[in-house]
């Protein structure tokens, strides 16, 4: 089976959230990178499972610029076949979205195998809008995943439980907590990322349909109230007639 | 200018989440100067949402549009836009936006928003506010295209109930010619107990590590059935089984938005905030002052879990049987 899983790279999940020039740039200072863990996580691990028990290969691809790079090779020292970089600083998902189906489209992979989210712009938006400029069908939220013969079996979650999906491959296919466990790359893996091909494609220069007028920080907590251990009558009485939530 | 809101149901009964939507998508049409116009899949009597803004229905019935097939609704949707001349579409952004929102998207070149946390502000083009890294901030996002597609994000917005009633017209779209190769096996439902799934809470009770082991929830499940609220947990504990999975949230697990969220023997590392900071209010009990999670919070207790809860518990109940 051929598999691609485009990855994002994003701020490690501790990072300062700050914004710069006028609040219409996220604040780069001292951010360390990380794959996106849905993206690693789950759909990398499993791409590299099935691949690994049937045979196959696993593409990583990103949409980025240079400094993606290193990134990048963490993917490859999990174990991924080969890297591509789509090279444009991505801005929004509608653009994402259409240069990797560009670079998928005649490429004739079995499966696409993505994120559930990126945990920096939050948008949920690239696998389905992949999916339409491929013509795929996808399935979001896949919680697990078999895929042999041309067709793949998941359980999709929704709120309130989950479906048993099947579904004829070539798909898209996000994937979410359940789907695998984690990986440590180990230092056979380490060394062998970095003579695997990394390849390098110009960006096609899609035109995008929205635009980040400025950034901000919600407001913080007005103060907190303590309240004694021994009086939990006073924290009822507060939630009921101040906070007004019970 | 018309504003087209796609509504899911469960059962016939439409969703929670796209309540909101059709509420939000009132206020838009109403900026705009347009029809409210509901486009929903499979409801058995949506008359109703003329109480949530709504002028007009269209209900497909035709159990193969379901969100388990997002080309078949993107047929449908393309359709009921094209025939009332909607220029905006409105989902609410849960498993069904998710899966339609983007190919919708993609279909028709419309800019998409999702996470919206604003009604538009059409003063210099057409600006929304979503929530952006896990809700830690917001941006401000123009589209540019024409017509446009916003995603809301769920309990963001609470209708306020009218009492109109809307006209409702059978909707029917040819989809013979659409085979997306997708089969749903078996739909099965996850057992909350019989209490409300986590994204779509009001109330959320939840516990961490500090509890020490599964045999300790007994008291939080009995704070949540007292309150009629959803038990949820930090990620360790899912991890290591003490709970099951689809209670954990934070970044990596359900992202919540409930009017209450008490968090006991929770640390509040800056993963777990990510997940449950657009809660209304935040009560935390913890035995460390310096705990992390205090800086979130708008009531604290600073205790052992073992005491403070058997206590807050007894207090709820006098609470309940006093006030109903
Ligand atoms: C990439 C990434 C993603 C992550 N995603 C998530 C996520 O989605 N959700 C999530 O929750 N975590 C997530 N985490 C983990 C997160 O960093 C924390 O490790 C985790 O939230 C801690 O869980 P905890 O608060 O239950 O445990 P601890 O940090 O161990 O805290 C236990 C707390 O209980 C208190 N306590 C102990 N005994 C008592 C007592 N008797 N009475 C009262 N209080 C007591 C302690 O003072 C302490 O504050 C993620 C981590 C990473 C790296
Ligand atoms: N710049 C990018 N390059 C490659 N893949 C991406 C990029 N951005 C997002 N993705 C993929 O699309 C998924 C959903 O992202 P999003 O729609 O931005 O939430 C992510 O989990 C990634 O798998």
């Amino acid at each position: 089976m051929k598999i691609l899983v485009p990855i994002s790279v994003v701020p490690d999940t501790t990072s300062k959230i700050a914004f710069t020039d006028g609040d219409t740039k996220f604040n780069e200072d001292g951010i360390q990178w990380i794959v996106n863990p849905y993206d690693e996580w789950y759909a990398l691990v499993r791409a590299l499972e099935i691949t690994e028990k049937d045979g196959g290969t696993v593409t990583v691809i990103s949409v980025g610029d240079a400094t993606a790079e290193p990134v990048i090779r963490k993917a490859l020292a999990l174990g991924a076949t080969d890297a591509v970089r789509v090279d444009t600083k991505p801005t929004e998902s509608y653009v994402v979205a259409k240069e990797l189906a560009n670079y998928a489209k005649d490429k004739g992979f079995d499966l696409i195998l993505l994120g559930k989210e990126t945990i920096s712009y939050n948008g949920s938006e690239v696998g389905g809008m992949m999916a339409e400029f491929l013509g795929f069908p996808f399935i979001s939220l896949a919680s697990k995943l078999d895929a042999n013969g041309g067709v793949a079996t998941l359980d999709r979650s929704t709120e309130t439980g989950t479906e048993v999906v099947e579904v004829k491959l070539p798909a898209v296919i996000s994937a979410a907590k359940g789907m695998a466990e984690q990986r440590i790359p180990n230092m056979r893996g380490i060394m062998a990322a970095r003579t695997k091909p990394l390849t390098v494609v110009p960006a096609s220069g899609v035109q995008g349909k929205t635009s980040t007028v400025k950034f901000g920080l919600p407001a913080a907590k007005s103060s907190l109230k303590l309240v004694d251990p021994e009086n939990m009558d006073e924290l009822v009485r507060l939630l009921h007639e101040e906070a007004k939530s019970i | 200018m018309s504003v087209l809101i796609v509504a899911d149901t469960k059962n016939g009964a439409v969703k929670k989440a796209s309540l909101e939507a059709v509420f939000y998508g009132s206020k838009v049409a109403a900026a705009l100067g347009g029809e409210t116009v509901v486009l929903t899949l499979n409801a058995k009597d949506p008359s109703n949402l003329g109480n949530y803004g709504a002028t007009k229905v269209l209900n497909v019935s035709d159990a193969s549009i379901s969100a388990s097939d997002p080309q078949k609704v993107v047929e449908a949707i393309v359709k009921a836009a094209n025939s009332i001349g909607a220029k905006v579409v409105v989902f609410a952004h849960d498993s069904t936006g998710k899966a339609i929102a983007p190919r919708l998207s993609a279909r028709s070149g419309a800019g998409l928003v999702s996470n919206v946390v604003s009604l538009p502000d059409t003063s210099n083009g057409f600006t929304v506010k979503k929530n952006v890294f896990s809700g830690k901030a917001f941006a401000l996002v123009n589209i540019l295209s024409d017509e446009k597609i916003i995603s809301i994000l769920p309990n963001s917005f609470s209708p306020e109930k009218g009492s109109a009633s809307a006209s409702v017209e059978p909707f029917s779209v040819d989809v013979s010619g659409i085979s997306s190769g997708i089969t749903v096996k078996e739909v099965k439902s996850e057992s909350t107990g019989g209490a409300v799934p986590l994204p779509e809470a009001e109330l959320v009770v939840s516990a961490g590590r500090g509890l020490k082991g599964p045999e300790n929830w007994g008291m939080v499940e009995e704070m949540a059935k007292i309150l009629g609220a959803t038990t949820a947990c930090s990620r360790p504990v899912a991890d290591i089984g003490w709970r099951p999975h689809h209670e954990h949230v934070g970044q990596t697990g359900v992202a919540i938005r409930p009017n209450l969220y008490i968090a006991i023997g929770i640390s509040g590392a800056i993963q777990h905030l990510a997940g449950v900071n657009g809660s209304k209010v935040i009560v935390v009990i913890n035995k460390d002052p310096e705990a992390p999670f205090f800086k979130a919070a708008d009531y604290g207790v600073v205790g052992d879990a073992f005491e403070v809860v058997p206590r807050l518990n007894e207090a709820l109940r006098k609470f309940k049987a006093a006030n109903g």
